[in-house]
């Protein structure tokens, strides 16, 4: 950009996050940052010690007696709908009446004095019930007759039983996929205000402050305008905050306009990942057909999901699963189904990739599968695999792929990251290594973009110019780390052509922009993004129309540049233009808007084109593993990644650097265990265990495709970024598991369960090794 | 013994004097709650995410040492006598940005900035020990900080720049450094100190004499070293730990010393105080000593609370036991010295009369004939709890194993020996048939639990395995490498 030499902070370049300075100094406000308003109380939860029963009474007068203790919440206590679900469904009460539905389960509020009282008070509870038999995972709910917590989906295309008829070849297998914590380092919080009549404002850390919103007017029984939602800044959200801060918000604002004081809420790391939703677990069952190439001619796969005890987002995550168990390939003939099974345990919500992650790594599973069953080398199965070529376009749900750029993209990791001749080196290594056994694998991604409720595809922002030149500004989109609003800026200051300093980013909330979306689906600046664009577009024609009727020079004649507003000859410094525009009683306020084009999708058809386009990716990964212990190392990782035209390429490279550690440790290190009484046992980074600096790859090598433009008009011709890069981690398991595989010459596709945690590694080599 | 009622120490480089201080009050909830020190976060509250990392200096026998801690499980009462620095104080009085931050700005390091604070902490005090650090240093000096958005990838670019933006000479915590040795020191009364409500009561002896005498009289106090498991009790569990007697700032506790052929280490010292000695005098230690915790827990926690506390799964017992390890127990002037394995009584039981306390561990230094290893196994590599932990001794003279001493962690309701497998193995000759009968017998001495960490079946098969490694790297005859390369 020649023209931007002199502005500082435009699109495309490497602009720094807009708080990193406050991040290293201890400076950026988080909410439990914020300073209390005098008599500010605080809520904690008290929470079920058993899956599932009837619950007959809960005694809190003890609670109530506890010292600091000024009351209780419970389901009497709601004085609107005793509802939160976020899809409307009706089935997940703030506090319940008659069920416990899982171990952690949320039964009251005890607010207090002091966050230590209330924690001490909540454990004074006497709860009577009858306890039921309870089911935990989707096997089990399936087996016990456990019903559907959402309408399942089914995708279909071409015919798949004369295909399993004539094929050559056929295989069946089951997978299961663990689910994963977001592990957030900052947890769950709400913090409420009351104010006069039925308002009330909550700060929070939710990335979905409209849904919030709507939870909290919903519970308190009130119109959504007397409630506003404030969010600055999360520490962490990867999905973990998309519905599940309702509760926190409304348990916060009820007991805020109760005792008409200051509420807050932030449950410790334990009750954080106990009694909030995660990662869906999948178990995933494959029957394939494919020729003597390995080239797939039918495929029939079913999703079963582990949703936990109410709906809450399980549809789209469970619908998405199958959106992309193609992942980069074309089946000809194609069946998928979801079973969104409830179960007694928490209900799972979105993170990072919404399903998405556990159907690609399917696919890639059934590759490898196919891969040892005809002798090859995967990445020849993954591309014989690939859509592309005559009649060999359309996904499982009838959307053509138009933007295919793998055939290049993976070549040229292919070629960068020697993954012929390091796999031929690493061959001959597990030769002559008796104990250590080396892997290599390259996957691509292919991820659709855009939510697939339509309806989400909206965006809006709010601009203001001040009359000495400095901008507001707002959007829909929430911070929580990806830098959604330095890019957003940088948007602005290109548009403007302005030093991104003189853009003040401001924290979202409800009274600025309504009803927007949550930063969700990777689509934040997508959509803000390009509503901010339109609303800088606005303001910018009227200051056009204001340069030529006051200068008289043509509309052409009016350019922003480099901090300047030239007006024909005339030249005038940007904040100066402003205030003679405001002293013409120029209007320097827009709000702007944006809905994404083409979409469209018929859920119970199966059909149409919920994706406005796809984003791209390869990871080449090779591992060692202790054949002795199970144990295992990245050795090195090559990552190549498709963000279309990057507007931050610094930002973008530190998201796709940061998914695919966060990929690798949902299927290395991240592991969900329940006991037998359905408690969740690993409940915090003791017992929880995230990657850390030593996991990430010896080397690691991380680029972009920045050759790579965006078909469609996106914003800049830049894609999402935010989840795609995390189904980059699949290559350190599928090469984790060649690995296992040389114990027996390759010759046995190991059975390997997600997470490959060392365990389940040395029991793969151990099978194998005694010919299962 | 005069006694003194108030906490003294340094913050950020101002004096502090507080009085009733309770037991069980944290260092983070101070800072944060009663002093709006609001970079200091809280991620996990029980050590494990760094999110609180803070700095403690502290007068030892060296001098001023300056430490990263977790102030989510440090109690404020032990802060007594040292200088608390909180990521508010790095930029210093002209509030220029610190070498440490502007090397994390620059190249990224921050997302979502939630543990920011906390890893420009632990950077802080790597720059500070060790100015031009490798990534295998920056990795353990990151073993404690977790972050969810980054991957670490920036963040050890930053760590390794840091140096290009400063030196350590010239940040204040150093030229301040004989200002805040000479305040410190006079902060240093002899008295003893008792704090806090009746309860709640926090009691810091003068020294060791005066904690045999202050646990005679208290008998039922929790005695609290680096606070790294009680410190949970109070975080997770709610539980009550008045009174406690802290001894955490014992200097005379705190030795580490060979004294002829042993190697003796005061129960107060933390594993980082024993890192160099290990280094020297038990090599195959080294490695594993790195992998206990995170950098943050090393510097608080103890030898003598690891092995006090009586875990099944503590890192330190196996590999102590292996190495024929005696500790020396006290109370008030009286002294026993038994073998560590007979210390483990049975699971939360342990040989400790009321009002005695572990006062030394003494470690045999190896002899010739002897090989040596240790070994963890966990989920995660670094800070993590072992599924299996093994110290393994065995004596070899002539190609015949004489003596052996096997001893395991994780594998029963108390670290302990595995007697068949060590009868299996002496008088054999050193072979991997010896050792294969060995791990053949460990199921008589074994039958571990199935958990979150590992099940039943893989505990004992990594451990049946662990005695093949340990064959086979000690062998004359392995060619090719058996263990993967540490960090």
């Amino acid at each position: 950009m020649k023209d931007n030499v002199s502005v500082q902070g435009t699109a495309h370049s490497d602009r720094i996050h807009d708080s990193a300075i406050k991040h290293v100094t201890g400076r950026a406000d988080y909410t439990d940052d914020i300073a209390l308003p005098t008599g500010a109380l605080h809520a904690y939860l008290g929470v079920s010690d058993v899956a599932h029963a009837t619950l007959k009474s809960i005694d809190l007068s003890a609670v109530r007696a506890a010292p600091g203790v000024v009351g209780v919440l419970t389901a009497e206590d709601v004085p609107g709908v005793n509802d939160i679900s976020p899809t409307g469904l009706n089935d997940e009460p703030v506090f319940p009446t008659d069920k416990i539905q899982f171990h952690g389960q949320p039964l009251f509020a005890v607010i207090a004095e002091t966050r230590d009282a209330a924690r001490r008070a909540a454990e004074r509870a006497q709860i009577d019930c009858d306890v039921l038999p309870h089911a935990l995972d989707p096997i089990a709910a399936q087996e016990a007759g456990y019903p559907y917590v959402t309408k399942p989906l089914k995708l279909e295309r071409g015919d798949i039983a004369p295909a399993f008829k004539t094929a050559p070849n056929r295989i069946k297998g089951r997978m299961s996929v663990g689910g994963q914590d977001h592990m957030y380092l900052e947890g769950h919080i709400a913090f409420a205000i009351p104010g006069e009549d039925d308002d009330v404002v909550v700060h929070c850390s939710t990335q979905h402050p409209s849904e919030a919103q709507h939870m909290v007017a919903h519970v308190l029984g009130v119109p959504s305008n007397a409630v506003v939602v404030n969010v600055r800044r999360m520490g962490g959200g990867f999905g973990g905050k998309e519905s599940q801060m309702n509760l926190f918000c409304a348990v916060a604002a009820i007991a805020a306009k109760k005792w008409n004081r200051a509420v807050k809420i932030r449950p410790d790391r334990d009750q954080d990942m106990t009694a909030t939703g995660k990662r869906h677990d999948f178990v995933i069952d494959y029957d394939v057909a494919f020729d003597e190439v390995g080239r797939i001619q039918a495929l029939d796969g079913s999703f079963a999901a582990r949703c936990g005890f109410s709906a809450d987002l399980s549809g789209p995550v469970t619908d998405r699963a199958l959106f992309h168990a193609d992942n980069a390939y074309f089946y000809p003939n194609v069946r998928l189904t979801s079973h969104p099974m409830k179960t007694n345990t928490v209900s799972n919500t979105a993170f990072r990739g919404f399903g998405g992650p556990q159907g690609v790594i399917a696919a890639e599973r059934i590759i490898e599968e196919i891969a040892y069953a005809t002798g090859q080398d995967p990445l020849d199965v993954r591309k014989a695999n690939f859509y592309g070529g005559e009649g060999r376009d359309l996904t499982p749900y009838h959307q053509t792929v138009e933007d295919n750029i793998l055939d290049r993209l993976v070549s040229e990791l292919e070629d960068s990251a020697e993954y012929r001749q390091r796999r031929q080196e690493i061959i001959a290594f597990n030769a002559d290594s008796p104990v250590l056994k080396k892997g290599i694998a390259l996957t691509p991604v292919k991820f659709g973009i855009s939510f697939t409720a339509t309806w989400y595809n909206q965006a809006g922002a709010l601009v203001h110019i001040y009359n000495d030149g400095s901008i507001h500004l707002n959007h829909g989109g929430t911070e929580m780390g990806q830098g959604l609003n330095t890019k957003v800026a940088q948007i602005v200051a290109e548009a403007f052509q302005v030093d991104i300093d003189r853009i003040k980013i401001t924290k979202t909330t409800t009274e600025k922009v309504p009803n927007t979306s949550a930063t969700a689906a990777s689509s934040g600046t997508d959509l803000n993004g390009m509503a901010a664009l339109d609303a800088v577009r606005q303001i910018q024609a009227r200051l056009v129309d204001f340069a030529v009727e006051t200068w008289g020079v043509a509309p052409d004649e009016v350019v922003f540049r480099a901090n300047e507003v030239h007006a024909g000859a005339q030249v005038f410094p940007f904040d100066a233009f402003i205030k003679q525009a405001y002293l013409a009683r120029i209007q320097l306020s827009a709000a702007g808007f944006y809905k994404t084009p083409k979409i469209h999708w018929d859920r119970d058809k199966g059909q149409g084109r919920p994706f406005y386009y796809f984003s791209y990716g390869a990871a080449c990964s090779e591992v060692m593993i202790d054949t002795l212990t199970g144990e295992y190392r990245v050795e090195r990782t090559d990552l190549l990644h498709d963000v279309g035209r990057s507007l931050n390429p610094a930002l973008d490279k530190g998201q796709v650097e940061g998914a695919f550690v966060q990929g690798m440790g949902w299927l290395t290190t991240e592991e969900l265990w329940w006991d037998d009484t359905g408690r969740l046992r690993t409940h915090a980074p003791s017992t929880y265990k995230i990657p850390l600096a030593s996991d990430r790859p010896r080397i690691f090598n991380v680029n972009l495709a920045d050759w790579s433009e965006n078909r469609e008009l996106t914003i800049k011709r830049s894609k999402a970024v935010g989840e795609p890069p995390f189904m980059l981690g699949i290559s350190v398991f599928e090469a984790l598991s060649m690995a296992v595989a040389s114990v027996a010459g390759y010759t046995t596709c190991p059975r390997l369960d997600a997470p490959a945690t060392p365990e389940r590694v040395l029991m793969a080599v151990t099978r194998l090794r005694d010919g299962g | 013994m005069a006694h003194r009622s108030e906490i003294r120490f340094v913050l950020n480089g101002r004096d502090v004097s507080i009085n009733d201080v309770g037991a069980s009050q944290t260092l983070l909830d101070y800072l944060r709650l009663e002093r709006r020190l609001t970079g200091t976060k809280e991620g996990c509250a029980e050590g494990d995410c760094g999110a609180c990392t803070v700095l403690v200096g502290r007068l030892t026998y060296t001098g001023l040492t300056y430490a990263p801690v977790n102030a989510c499980i440090r109690f404020l009462a032990s802060v007594d006598g040292c200088h608390v620095v909180t990521v508010e104080y790095l930029s210093g009085p002209d509030g220029r940005l610190h070498p440490v931050q502007q090397a994390m700005i620059d190249h990224h390091g921050s997302q979502c900035g939630f543990c920011t604070p906390g890893f420009v902490m632990s950077l802080y005090a790597l720059w500070m020990e060790t100015p031009e650090p490798s990534e295998a240093q920056v990795e353990t000096a990151l073993q404690g900080n977790l972050c969810r958005c980054t991957g670490y990838e920036p963040i050890i670019r930053a760590a390794v720049a840091v140096s290009r933006y400063g030196s350590p000479a010239s940040d204040h915590l150093n030229t301040e450094r004989a200002t805040v040795t000479t305040h410190l020191q006079a902060l240093q009364d002899g008295k003893r100190v008792v704090s806090g409500p009746q309860n709640n009561l926090s009691i810091l002896p003068a020294d060791v004499d005066d904690f045999a005498e202050c646990l005679l009289s208290h008998p039922d106090a929790t005695i609290v070293a680096g606070a790294t498991d009680v410190g949970l009790w109070v975080t997770k569990f709610l539980r009550s730990i008045g009174p406690a007697i802290f001894i955490g700032h014992l200097n005379d506790l705190k030795q580490v010393e060979t004294q002829g052929n042993d190697l003796l280490i005061g129960a107060g010292a933390s594993y980082t105080d024993c890192q160099d000695a290990l280094s020297r005098h038990l090599p195959h230690l080294s490695a594993y000593w790195d992998r206990i915790a995170g950098w943050q827990v090393r510097n608080m926690g103890t030898v003598g609370g690891n092995i006090a506390n009586g875990s099944p799964i503590g890192d330190t017992p196996p590999v102590l036991i292996a190495l024929g390890a005696e500790i020396t127990l006290r109370r008030g002037a009286d002294r026993r010295t038994l073998p560590l394995e007979a210390f483990f009584v049975d699971y939360g039981k342990q040989d400790r009369q009321s009002g005695e306390f572990v006062e030394t561990i003494r470690i045999p230094l190896p002899e010739p004939n002897q090989h040596h290893a240790a070994y963890k196994i966990s989920k995660r590599r670094d800070e993590d709890i072992s599924s299996v932990a093994v110290g393994i001794n065995v004596s070899v003279t002539d190609g015949v194993i004489t003596t052996c001493r096997l001893a395991f962690g994780g594998m029963a309701a108390t670290p302990k020996r595995a007697a068949a497998a060590e009868q299996a193995l002496v008088g054999q000759i050193w072979s991997e048939a010896a050792f294969d009968q060995a791990a053949a017998a460990l199921p008589q001495d074994f039958s571990p639990l199935s958990d979150w960490r590992a099940s039943s079946d893989y505990r004992m098969l990594s451990a049946q395995n662990l005695l093949r490694r340990f064959f086979l790297e000690h062998d004359a005859a392995t060619a090719a490498p058996i263990q993967l390369a540490s960090a």
